[in-house]
């Protein structure tokens, strides 16, 4: 039997032959279990915050503590989950296989943004447990406050600085392979679609990323030196600070949903059993998301002094990032048509996707609208719709993508119906828990808050019951998908019949992807 | 009728159930369509499946009438925020100072008061500027919100019209007092207001008195600096009856013996006049055992005078 790449020995053994290997699977898969060790980290916050919000007035823990929690439970969701997520451990996986490569283009270098990676977050972690203790800024770091507060801000801003060298590395990388490293044959418009987000996706990483490094050591600077760039008591602006902030992390935003895009794209076809409806329009439809998500950030600002004319500008911006976002939507629906359509659980975590991504894109049509914006901005409203976008978005494709690959990596089934279940009690925890926040936050409850008013109470206990929900069917899934990593019922090479290139070669994969690069000769997705 | 009233696309409800309505037939379009199609073309119906690879003219369709809805809702939420960028002349202009974690009003008669009150029927305009960091002015009564920033004036105005009492929070996180910076707009009736609004407030101004005020005039500097410790946010972390609140309590304060930690290092101090004063202004060069790293310095916040009051007034709670 051909040696797959888990048995493959090469200069290393032992856990060295996983965290100094180079082969973009096993990086890969180095992603994938720090990602979720830090996922874990950060559902455990956001279920202690929710248990704190079930009344109003103190409950588990002093608004210190709060504080810190949401702070942390940000930066693990969005530096450590999120941002890396589908890209880092998926894309690492499957990029060179999908488009017929042996590995990425700089296979060091991509052990080095893992390395940045996990040093990066751990650093972050570290400053939980020293200093001045848990930072308590919010991830958005905002100024003055970041400045002045005691906590131990700036040992976590370095470990964002280095998980922000790790994302742009890995765009760079992913860019020259995809240009680079085709297989004979793989046009552009023959590249699969997870292949054009991810493309996408690294030219935002290396193009936004490093002015979040520099604003972030901007911020270090201020806080040792005195250096006065944001605080206007030495003579900095605040606003500055917004700006620079949010020119990286609205195009993030981007970073996380393109390659979520892109995964439901590839499994849309293989479970309709048809070609993708409009694969064109889907392709380039994630380069103007790519270009027009880098013009919009100012809509984080529209209440914070910026002037009108600026709010009005970007208003309208925000507006046209929703056309391309909604041509993918309906394009995904339409490629359902005349389809042959089974329901196997990667599926309906994709059909989970589409519905809960359409509320987050509909209610970001309500957050784009100045007026309105000005009444729901930082309440919980905000709140509910970027856990729409970023949760029913992004982690949905994201567990639809994890089931959909799993066979591929690891060349094991999960139990279908287990997943199924898993999925079901996620879908009722995830509206139970988020919901009631849109409606929390019309009635204008103030997002971040430790303590609320009576007024808000009901919506708060409802949230909070569905947090215990969404938890219990989160576990439910990566315990299927954990145990059958080696329990699992062993499968063929393709036990979707899916056509992209990954699925020609062995599951899992030999430590070289394929016996022989194919030869491509038609678009990605040709069913018989 | 009263100026300012808002037309019909300046409200924010309206807009805001103008976009929830088309969002809610798209949404069901969507998902109806989806979900037929998942169960009409299931495999078992339809084993074989048809590549359709798309449709030039349904995909230009699909592309051009979203363009068309989501620029009517643009214009729609711009003229609402045209309306609300637009001051009347004759709004009554108050400013507003926040800081952690209070907000302070104060009218064109230099009278100041904590809670926000305005006359029924007259347009407010609020002039904005924060103290220490940003803070966010909200009330969601009225759909304002705009964010307090130091070193810089924002500005926001709203039409009270039922009198009553509506809640105000701040929405831009600001530290641990956050969700305890609330306060009330008080909307009262023309002539309720009137009388409040012309009442001499008690000639007592916190600034400059301990300057003109020795030994005789103590004792009714304790009340000026109790009045500091309240205005300026003390005594949302410090408590007078001896429970640890965020910081250490007040009672006692003087004279007690505490462990500090300096530079990471524990040492026992008795806190003394220096040692106060120090913290005021460097709250992190010794911080109080047990206690998070949190305080604010209250630098260029406090003046000298008002520190000396204050300071006073902590020797005093025994």
């Amino acid at each position: 039997m051909e040696t797959n790449f888990y048995t493959y020995s090469g200069k290393h053994r032992g856990i060295l032959a996983w965290i100094l290997s180079t082969d973009h699977k096993r990086i890969g898969l180095l992603y994938l279990s720090s990602m979720f060790t830090f996922f874990l980290a950060g559902a455990t916050l956001g279920i202690l915050m929710r248990l704190e919000l079930i009344a109003p007035g103190p409950t588990i823990m002093t608004a210190q503590t709060y504080n810190a929690v949401f702070t942390l439970h940000g930066v693990i969701m969005i530096f450590l989950f999120i941002i890396p997520g589908i890209p880092a451990a998926l894309g690492n996986f499957m990029l060179p296989l999908q488009i017929g490569a042996r590995d990425v283009a700089f296979p060091r270098l991509n052990l080095l943004s893992w390395w940045f990676f996990i040093t990066g977050g751990l650093i972050a972690l570290t400053s939980l447990f020293t200093g001045g203790g848990p930072p308590d800024t919010g991830w958005t770091f905002y100024v003055p406050y970041s400045i002045r507060t005691g906590t131990n801000v700036s040992l976590a801003l370095f470990g964002v600085f280095l998980l922000g060298l790790s994302s742009t590395l890995t765009g760079l990388n992913f860019v020259t392979t995809i240009h680079r490293m085709r297989a004979p044959g793989m046009t552009w418009f023959r590249l699969p679609l997870f292949q054009w987000s991810l493309y996408a996706t690294g030219w935002v990483q290396l193009l936004a990323t490093p002015i979040l490094g520099i604003t972030l050591l901007l911020v270090i600077i201020e806080r040792f030196f005195g250096v006065g760039f944001f605080d206007p008591a030495k003579g900095g602006d605040p606003l500055l600070f917004e700006h620079l902030f949010w020119i990286y992390s609205h195009p993030a935003v981007y970073i996380m949903i393109l390659p979520a895009m892109g995964a439901v794209s590839e499994i849309i076809p293989a479970f309709a059993r048809r070609t993708i409806f409009g694969y064109k329009a889907i392709a380039y439809s994630s380069l103007a998301i790519a270009l027009v998500g880098y013009l919009v950030w100012g809509h984080h600002m529209f209440t914070s002094g910026m002037s009108d004319a600026s709010r009005v500008v970007f208003s309208l911006l925000t507006f046209l990032v929703a056309i391309p976002s909604g041509v993918k939507v309906f394009n995904w629906v339409a490629s359902l048509y005349r389809g042959s359509i089974q329901t196997d659980a990667p599926m309906l975590f994709t059909l989970g996707f589409i519905f809960l991504f359409s509320i987050g894109g509909l209610t970001g049509l309500i957050n784009g609208a100045l007026s309105v914006n000005i009444h729901i901005h930082g309440t919980h409203f905000i709140v509910a719709h970027f856990h729409y976008t970023m949760f029913g978005g992004t982690a949905f494709a994201f567990f639809a993508a994890l089931h959909y690959w799993f066979p591929k990596m690891f060349g094991r089934m999960y139990r279908e119906g287990l997943a199924r279940v898993a999925w079901f009690i996620i879908f009722i925890g995830f509206n139970t828990l988020y919901f009631p926040m849109f409606v929390l936050g019309w009635q204008g409850m103030p997002r971040r808050y430790y303590d609320y008013l009576p007024q808000f109470q009901t919506g708060n206990i409802i949230s909070t019951i569905g947090s215990w929900i969404l938890v219990s069917g989160l576990l439910l899934m990566l315990f299927n998908l954990v145990r059958s990593i080696s329990k699992g019922e062993k499968v063929g090479d393709n036990p979707w019949g899916a056509t992209t290139l990954e699925w020609k070669t062995s599951s899992p994969p030999p430590h070289n992807n394929f016996a022989e690069i194919p030869t491509v000769t038609t678009g990605p997705y040709v069913f018989k | 009728m009263v100026t300012g009233w808002p037309t019909l696309w300046n409200t924010v409800d309206n807009v805001f159930l103008f976009i929830i309505a088309i969002s809610l037939v798209l949404l069901l379009g969507i998902t109806a369509t989806m979900i037929y199609f998942v169960v009409r073309y299931s495999r078992k119906r339809n084993p074989h499946a048809e590549n359709i690879e798309g449709n030039t003219m349904l995909e230009i369709v699909w592309t051009i009438i979203p363009t068309i809805l989501v620029l009517a809702i643009f214009y729609a939420g711009w003229k609402g925020f045209l309306y609300m960028r637009t001051v009347p002349d004759d709004a009554m202009p108050v400013k507003v100072s926040a800081r952690m974690w209070s907000w302070s009003f104060e009218y064109e008669n230099g009278r100041k008061s904590g809670t926000l009150k305005v006359p029924a029927g007259r347009p407010v305009k609020l002039i904005i500027t924060s103290e220490d960091v940003l803070h966010g002015l909200f009330i969601p009564a009225f759909r304002v919100k705009e964010d307090a920033v130091p070193g810089m004036e924002t500005y926001l105005w709203f039409l009270p019209h039922e009198p009553g009492s509506y809640d105000l929070f701040c929405t831009e996180y600001c530290g641990v007092g956050h969700s305890a910076m609330i306060t009330k707009v008080e909307v009262m009736p023309e002539k309720a207001f009137a009388a409040w609004y012309e009442v001499k407030q008690p000639q007592k101004r916190s600034e400059g008195t301990s300057k003109h005020a020795p030994t005789a005039q103590k004792e009714k500097n304790y009340g000026v600096g109790a009045r500091l410790a309240q205005v300026k946010g003390c005594l949302l972390c410090h408590s007078l009856d001896g429970t640890a609140k965020v910081g250490p309590t007040f009672k006692g304060i003087a004279g007690r013996k505490t462990v500090v930690v300096t530079s990471g290092k524990d040492r026992e101090i008795i806190v003394d006049e220096v040692y106060l004063v120090r913290s005021l202004l460097e709250p992190q060069a010794d911080v109080v055992k047990g206690f998070p790293p949190i305080m604010p310095s209250q630098k260029g916040i406090l003046s000298d005078a008002e520190i000396k009051t204050i300071i006073e007034y902590l020797k005093s709670l025994k």
